[in-house]
């Protein structure tokens, strides 16, 4: 922790929550809260997350260091390097909060969801729309006073887009391809696009209502299963929360084995990207080669670890089992298998001009924006944005393991290919240093303190970028209440401003560029 | 490029030998697929995947069924981009509310004959979120399901086992 951190000592005027762990929650005036939109407006600080429950709303928040870890080859930084985390807790006894996205743009959505989801009203937000809430659910404001739906939602009004020439085309929620379900609009003129309008929701599942009150068994089940390509990332950020709120010591080989389901997600789901952007530019070529990677990928992973997506195989404590006698060795070929048969691949894709004419300067976000928003992952780090939630606020095994964060700042979709083609590279180095390495022991513990309530955080670099999840357990050892928050929230509004100009035909080069998650982000 | 495909052009494919159809789904299929439907529609099927609230799980493994080691299409099986096209939709998901409507208009704007397959647990009975208020919970609760196949997700060879059943000709 920096100790001269302006974030800190703006929350430390307001009321810490002594059972949060383990960065600061506080309970703040609406003075502090205006203090730290202001903060976040002027770019001071990255949103993190804002999420509310029956009359309070949280906001969690992120200050840079000044040397931002992560940017090449870097040791570990000192403890006064990285970054500080913090949650400001607004109570809200009148139902209403000041809003965010009035100053702060990227909030908006998350503002808009907790007037759907919880019901307090931003006072001053810009776009009153609902969100997630498609006026057909049974109740309304399920996070906060349930009551049953009297009347119906008034039609969605889209935003305007007028002028000669211009005309609307309508996609989804049901896409032409193997994909999750979600609106776009587009206004085009000609073939360029003007506008694109993302009408999301369609899979929300109420997985925030169904944590409450559920057992930390279920919940990991549950959480495991908020976007199923990120099953890894998102069960460890959950493991860490609940490890956070319990004070809970993990044995050193389950941090290891975690980092390498970890590893083995970003591999398989990086891997299945680049083959599936290249086949929206219509080169299929690359998708054959690469989806053979990937399905090998998987079923190294099912003879390791018994899933082949590793869906819960970690839990609150540690993983559920260790690799096999053979897992060392099966891991190892496949890491081999990958080195020899990837690089013909990164030329065939660098040696074809006509891929990367659809691919060079198309979709182009401006680093401005990705600051703005805090995107992190692929898309961020693609543009500029070196943030990498393994360096910063760090978790183990990665502070004992040698690894680069590579950023470009290219910001198109080829910048996302490469940049996913980097990090296959560093992911089969990782791996390579965890088998090498890998200690011995157990591979999970008990859970400590599971009869007093407790508030845990955690933040994980999932493949998509970093995803944050903060939960409230029970003096009964059930959830209270957890909120999973997706890198998507922060990356589905950067779509409609990377197409804009371009091609209606280049849209699902850039929407599989970025692949955001649907089931993430609808909850 | 050229290095690459004539490489690939000696080796041996990777496509593995194909699963048996899996008894549950011929028990369930026989009892409820009209002979007329399976007569008219024969060996060869045009699958549309619909994503009724699915955790993205399911999509994963539906896709690797058209990888080289399951290669989808040599068994007659083809997957198109609209249900006007297609003669079998492939359901994942619990079916949230707010997709209720979008599947049952894509059910009415598949042609008959028409099959439905519910693929994972959530497209069983809602699997995990069941019992949720976003949830209707089953795509049989929504619209006629044919066949399921369980799994969370099922996985290719699942898939194939499932699949293969429907085109078993009595």
């Amino acid at each position: 922790m920096n100790a001269t951190s302006v974030l800190l000592s703006i929350l430390n005027a307001g009321q810490p929550v002594a059972e949060h762990r383990p960065w600061l929650r506080a309970v703040v005036t609406s003075e502090i809260w205006n203090a730290l939109i202001q903060g976040l407006a002027e770019g001071t600080w990255t949103l993190l997350g804002l999420w509310g429950e029956a009359g309070i709303v949280h906001l969690a928040a992120y200050e840079a260091p000044i040397n931002p870890p992560g940017a090449s080859r870097l040791p570990p930084l000192p403890k006064e390097g990285w970054g500080d985390f913090i949650v400001a807790s607004l109570p809200c006894p009148d139902g209403q909060f000041p809003s965010v996205a009035r100053l702060h743009p990227p909030a908006q959505r998350l503002e808009r969801t907790i007037a759907d989801l919880v019901g307090l009203r931003p006072v001053g937000a810009a776009d009153p729309r609902p969100w997630l809430d498609h006026g057909r659910w049974p109740v309304v404001h399920p996070l906060g006073t349930v009551t049953p739906r009297t009347d119906p939602q008034p039609p969605y009004l889209f935003l305007t887009a007028e002028g000669e020439g211009l005309h609307q085309i309508p996609v989804g929620p049901v896409h032409a391809g193997i994909i999750e379900p979600g609106h776009f609009r587009f206004t085009a003129n000609g073939e360029a696009v003007v506008r694109l309008e993302q009408r999301l929701g369609y899979v929300h599942k109420g997985i925030e209502s169904l944590l409450i009150g559920a057992t930390l068994e279920r919940a990991a089940r549950l959480i495991g299963r908020v976007s199923g390509d990120s099953t890894v990332a998102y069960a460890l950020a959950f493991a860490r929360a609940v490890e956070a709120a319990t004070e809970t010591v993990v044995p050193t080989r389950a941090h290891w084995l975690r980092a390498l389901m970890a590893e083995l997600e970003r591999l398989a789901n990086h891997c299945g990207d680049i083959g599936a952007i290249c086949n929206d530019a219509a080169f299929a070529l690359m998708l054959a080669h690469c989806a053979v990677l990937r399905e090998q990928v998987l079923r190294a992973s099912a003879a390791c670890f018994g899933h082949r997506l590793l869906m819960d195989c970690i839990i609150p404590g540690g993983v559920v089992a260790d690799l096999p006698t053979d897992g060392v060795k099966i891991l190892r070929a496949l890491v081999a298998d990958i080195r020899r048969q990837f690089p013909p691949l990164i030329d065939l894709y660098d040696n074809t001009a006509s891929l990367q004419d659809r691919t060079v300067n198309t979709g182009f976000v401006k680093p401005s924006l990705i600051k703005q928003f805090g995107c992190g992952g692929t898309i961020g780090r693609a543009g500029g944005r070196a943030f990498d939630a393994r360096r910063d606020p760090g978790y183990p095994p990665y502070d004992q393991l040698e690894f680069e964060t590579p950023v470009l700042t290219e910001s198109d979709v080829n910048a996302r290919i490469w940049l996913r083609i980097h990090e296959v590279e560093q992911s089969l180095a990782l791996i390579d240093q965890i088998l090498e390495r890998l200690p011995s022991g157990a591979v999970r513990g008990e859970l400590n303190r599971l009869d007093q309530p407790g508030e845990g955080m955690a933040l994980v670099e999932g493949f998509r970028g970093d995803i944050l999840v903060w939960l409230r357990l029970a003096a009964d050892g059930t959830v209270a209440r957890c909120h999973p928050r997706d890198p998507s929230w922060f990356q589905w509004p950067l779509l409609e401003a990377a197409i804009e100009n371009n091609i209606v035909a280049d849209f699902p080069l850039c929407n599989k560029s970025f692949n955001g998650s649907y089931s993430g982000h609808d909850l | 490029m050229r290095k690459l495909l004539l490489h690939y052009l000696w080796r041996s494919p990777l496509t593995e030998a194909a699963p048996a159809p899996s008894e549950p789904a011929l028990a369930e299929l026989g009892a409820k697929v009209d002979q007329a439907a399976r007569r008219r529609l024969g060996r060869s099927l045009s699958i549309r995947e619909v994503d009724a609230g699915s955790c993205n799980g399911c999509e994963l493994e539906i896709h690797a069924l058209n990888n080289a080691f399951y290669d989808l299409e040599r068994f007659g099986f083809h997957i198109v981009a609209s249900p006007r096209h297609a003669d079998v939709l492939l359901v994942t998901g619990p079916v949230t509310v707010n997709m209720r409507e979008a599947l049952e208009r894509t059910y009415a704007a598949t042609p008959d004959p028409k099959w439905v397959v519910a693929v994972g647990d959530c497209g069983r009975d809602g699997g995990v979120f069941a019992g949720s208020y976003a949830c209707v919970g089953g795509v049989a609760a929504v619209i006629p399901v044919d066949l399921h196949i369980p799994g969370c997700p099922p996985n290719p060879i699942q898939l194939l086992e499932g699949l293969l059943a429907l085109l078993q000709v009595q």
